[in-house]
């Protein structure tokens, strides 16, 4: 069973490609998800909304695969967190 | 030879006898020339997002244009930035033509525009005026200043033209399609001068933030057919033209500048943003089927050439496809990468610069080439102007949505 954090970008990825999350799984290739360029793209627009992340186009471009933006989503969610508790508090 | 007669045969050839031009690496005709032998790039900071969070900074600005100087202040309150360089770049083309208004030939004129997004500055503003700051009303000229035929109006009232105007918006093929339809309107008959070409101003944070979301756009230089290059970059300007029928243009003792020769376009039918190379060969062949000249004949390609990852190897293998063995013989270059990508005016802006190429017999270079791709295997003009006699040359558009528009030029 995948963790909450998986299941939540499978879950999205499925919902911007109007599928059944079913048919989506971690090892899916996008080519089986009929995704293309702006699909990644679109997707990309929802997980950053969706975890309030910032995913910079560089990284996007190397993006093959769902296991390649749930191991991105995962790297920014928790680089976001250990941002979240260094950071000096707002003046 | 065949392609002593336009439109392979059929109707009247067609002469352009004035440009005008004003984008980010000129004013105006004279200096933008000056700017494509030199291989000047007019892309810098963009000045009103500073302060914002966009992840690019950089685009291609007409600097130092202030519309106190081309209008009254009443008259420009009535228009946005993008109909404004319309204006600005239709009186220097008819400047140059030295055409005579009369009432007969105000009757007969036309006006084709091309625009992407119109005056969405404009909008923008307004809709930011309701949306964020709580205001009740927009601006009662919003609806006037954003509509995309605003160029088109603001020409019409400016020389008094009372046939045949409109604007076509077909993205980034908006202008090259507009200058098609003169050309056809001007061929067959319908009007003895077309004023035509197209403008663009993208520069609202709203608009720029559209084009952040499609991760097309390079965080610094557009690179055209480099391999290290890494998006487009976003540009302003305008480009008109004024076309008429060859023989009254010489009977009226006007200096052709070149020749409208041919005309083609197609839909890719293949996908809303990936660029299909059949789809843009076929627009090639049927310009030079248009124009009646043989593949061989073309000596140099105005590249559409963003700099994107996709479209500049998509385009080479389209030209591969349209010229067979003589592709490896083209002379090919992305002006891009001077004056930005201009959207709408990219077709105007580039179909003029091929025209100024042709007649002063200097090829303008793709700049910031710095390393060549496999996939991108033809001669790309790398980074210095060549001085070459060509007699044909055609000009790339092709947009989002999958419509090709490509123009074919003959040296006057």
């Amino acid at each position: 069973m995948p963790d909450e954090l998986t299941q939540r970008i499978l879950r999205i990825i499925a919902e911007t490609q109007r599928k059944d999350p079913s048919q989506v799984t971690i090892d899916s290739s996008f080519e089986e998800l009929g995704i293309d360029s702006m699909d990644g793209v679109n997707i990309v627009f929802a997980l950053e909304n969706e975890f309030d992340i910032n995913v910079p186009d560089e990284e996007v471009k190397n993006i093959r695969s769902v296991r390649d933006m749930v191991e991105g989503v995962r790297r920014l969610v928790e680089l976001r967190g250990d941002q979240g508790e260094t950071a000096p508090a707002a003046s | 030879m065949a392609a002593t007669t336009s439109g392979a045969g059929t109707g009247r050839r067609v002469a352009v006898t004035g440009i005008g031009v004003v984008c980010a690496i000129g004013k105006n005709r004279g200096e933008f020339q000056q700017a494509l032998r030199e291989g000047r790039c007019g892309i810098d900071g963009i000045a009103s997002t500073a302060n914002t969070d966009l992840r690019f900074r950089n685009g291609a600005q007409v600097k130092c244009f202030n519309a106190e100087d081309h209008f009254s202040l009443k008259q420009a309150d009535m228009l946005d930035r993008f109909a404004q360089l319309a204006v600005v770049a239709a009186r220097e083309a008819a400047a140059q033509s030295g055409i005579e208004w009369t009432d007969e030939l105000r009757e007969n004129a036309g006006i084709v525009t091309g625009s992407c997004i119109g005056g969405q500055s404009t909008e923008n503003q307004g809709f930011y005026d309701v949306y964020k700051m709580g205001k009740t009303r927009v601006h009662p000229m919003t609806i006037p200043k954003t509509m995309a035929n605003a160029g088109a109006s603001a020409i019409s009232l400016e020389f008094g033209i009372t046939g045949p105007a409109f604007t076509i918006s077909t993205a980034c093929s908006s202008s090259a399609h507009a200058i098609g339809q003169a050309f056809a309107m001007v061929r067959s008959g319908m009007c003895d001068v077309v004023l035509t070409g197209g403008s663009e101003a993208p520069f609202s944070y709203g608009v720029l933030k559209a084009w952040e979301a499609m991760r097309v756009i390079s965080p610094d230089a557009c690179r055209p057919f480099s391999r290290d290059r890494n998006g487009m970059i976003l540009g302003e300007g305008a480009a008109m033209l004024v076309v008429e029928p060859l023989d009254r243009a010489l009977a009226r003792g006007a200096t052709p500048l070149a020749e409208i020769v041919g005309f083609g376009m197609s839909s890719d039918a293949h996908h809303v943003t990936q660029p299909s190379a059949e789809g843009a060969a076929k627009a090639i062949r049927m310009a030079l089927r248009d124009a009646g000249i043989a593949p061989e004949q073309i000596g140099y390609v105005n590249a559409h050439g963003t700099g994107t990852t996709v479209n500049d190897p998509t385009e080479t293998r389209a030209l591969h496809l349209a010229f067979g063995a003589h592709a490896t013989s083209l002379q090919i270059s992305s002006t891009k990468a001077m004056h930005g990508h201009t959207l709408g005016a990219a077709g105007a802006i580039e179909g003029a610069a091929t025209m100024l190429s042709l007649g002063g017999g200097i090829l303008p270079p793709t700049i910031h080439f710095n390393e060549r791709d496999p996939e991108c295997d033809l001669d790309y003009i790398p980074n210095c102007a060549r001085e070459a006699e060509v007699e044909f040359a055609i000009s790339n558009s092709f947009a989002f949505g999958g419509l090709n528009a490509v123009l074919a030029f003959r040296r006057y």
